[in-house]
């Protein structure tokens, strides 16, 4: 089956972005977010299964099978045309419906207004939330002294 | 002979009421809830979906409350529920280069590029009993220091920069997936990886210290230790294009082994790998270790017959839902067989008295 949509690469790039910070979100908080959704027709209904996650023998080798993770998709259609598209983490259907509503509707005239009042948000708490994370890693990075021995004295 | 036998109902559906009443426990003491066993049992759950073999903290925390707490059950809920999931697909092979690092520790080298990182580690705690965890009460924050912004290297990507280590062949062959054929020895490495990361942590443990104690010694050196995140990305056909379908925690540990060489190759390192889901560094580092014993034919040692370098040995038996729904089976109704296992000794011994009597 061929892709349904060819954007540009750097229009891809930036579907790819919203798409995994949308994956990421917690669920309650992209509600409280986009609380009201737009009329949509489901093209796939949500439903969620295991992706299996693999990993690279040696970090950089040849891959294998670690083990599963839940995933929830779905995929819907705008009353007003645009297709989005939703894989998230988890088993929260309500999460992957609004993941696809925002993909769809960043695809719209409506981008701007939904990336400065959904996204922007997103984005900055994630960020926050990494950055504190890697904040208290740091303070736990050993700073090595030489103690002076008697015998160079 | 099977004999069908009917009745107990009443009983088992009186056993199960109970068995819910004793999983409350005391009704006087608050409810533990979902949430409260994800955040704050943390390293239970984290075995739990290593061993469960499926990515999802707050399942992991449900099987631990059903199951009272005994994590092997739990492990067994998890792995009969993902039985019941459709596989929407696998992932791209997970970066761990780019890793968002809270603990990162090399026992090979001291000074290295994004330093030595303790993160939360039990590690030169007293391991004395804290009684100020049985009052209730607020716990200090954590210190922070500015986030280190450097790159965070693979210390095996210094020594292999070097020829000093045994190259890891790239590629990206589709793995052989245990969850989809049955396992088949020879067993191919990545089969193995994926059995002994997801088996049982009390008998990877146990390999990996035989061979510490001298059964299929291989010298192991932590060469680097890592916890973080990790982002998941998959290709999705419909779109033409990998999206990030989630951040998963996990836990990576490369040991750097006695190395090998002969007149014509100069000598070189070789590696162990292990890889598990969550923060679950004793078993990593069993698994590197028990990934190197068992690499020993690809890498010319000798079979020293050593338990850890028996394929066979390892991964038939590192499976703890296989290993428990055997063992515990025995205690099951064996009425039929033990009948006639009764039958026959009493003949036996009817006969050997009727010899000995005539005998006389």
């Amino acid at each position: 089956m061929p892709p349904e949509t060819a954007l540009p690469p750097d229009q891809t790039a930036a579907r790819q972005a919203w798409m995994g910070l949308l994956a990421r979100a917690k669920p309650a908080r992209l509600q409280a977010l986009l609380p009201d959704l737009p009329p949509y027709e489901v093209l796939r209904a949500p439903e969620t299964g295991a992706v299996m996650v693999q990993g690279r023998m040696g970090g950089t080798g040849l891959p294998f099978n670690l083990g599963e993770m839940t995933v929830t998709r779905c995929a819907l259609k705008l009353d007003a045309g645009a297709v989005g598209h939703a894989h998230v983490q988890g088993r929260d259907k309500a999460h992957a419906l609004r993941a696809a509503v925002i993909d769809a509707l960043m695809q719209t005239e409506q981008a701007a207004a939904l990336r400065a009042s959904v996204l922007v948000p997103l984005q900055a708490e994630e960020a926050a939330r990494r950055s504190a994370r890697a904040s208290k890693a740091a303070a736990t990075k050993v700073e090595f002294f030489t103690l002076v021995r008697g015998e160079d004295q | 002979m099977y004999v069908a036998v009917k009745g107990g109902e009443r009983a088992i559906d009186n056993a199960h009421a109970w068995l819910a009443e004793e999983r409350r426990g005391d009704l006087g003491v608050a409810e533990l809830s979902v949430a409260q066993i994800r955040e704050q049992l943390a390293l239970a759950v984290n075995r739990v979906m290593a061993e469960g073999s499926l990515f999802d903290p707050d399942l992991a925390a449900l099987a631990i409350k059903q199951a009272r707490g005994d994590l092997i059950e739990a492990i067994f809920l998890i792995r009969a529920y993902r039985t019941t999931l459709p596989r929407l697909g696998a992932s791209r092979p997970v970066d761990t280069a780019a890793m968002a690092v809270i603990r990162r520790i090399s026992a090979t080298f001291k000074d290295l590029p994004g330093g030595q990182v303790l993160g939360p580690t039990f590690d030169y705690t007293h391991r004395l009993l804290d009684f100020k965890l049985a009052a209730e009460g607020a716990v200090a924050r954590a210190e922070t220091a500015p986030a280190l912004v450097a790159a965070v290297p693979h210390v095996m990507a210094m020594l292999d920069r070097d020829g000093l280590i045994a190259p890891e062949p790239a590629g990206d062959a589709v793995p052989d997936d245990l969850t989809r054929t049955p396992m088949e020895l020879p067993a191919s490495r990545a089969l193995r990886l994926q059995a002994i990361s997801r088996g049982d942590e009390g008998f990877i443990l146990s390999m990996a210290y035989s061979t510490q104690r001298g059964y299929g010694r291989t010298h192991a050196f932590v060469g680097e230790l890592r916890i973080g995140a990790v982002a998941v990305e998959m290709d999705i056909p419909a779109l033409g294009f990998a999206v990030e379908i989630g951040e998963i925690e996990v836990t990576e540990c490369e040991t750097v082994n006695q190395f090998k060489g002969s007149k014509t190759e100069p000598a070189q390192f070789t590696r162990g790998y292990g890889l598990v889901f969550g923060q679950t560094e004793r078993k990593a580092i069993a698994m590197s270790l028990v990934d190197r014993a068992l690499r020993w034919e690809e890498l010319g040692e000798d079979n020293s017959g050593a338990p850890a370098q028996d394929a066979e040995f390892v991964l038939m038996h590192a499976d703890n839902v296989q290993a428990t729904g055997f063992l515990e089976h025995i205690k099951l109704p064996h009425y039929v067989d033990f009948q006639s296992e009764l039958e026959l000794v009493r003949r036996l011994r009817a006969d050997a008295s009727a010899s000995a009597e005539a005998a006389e």
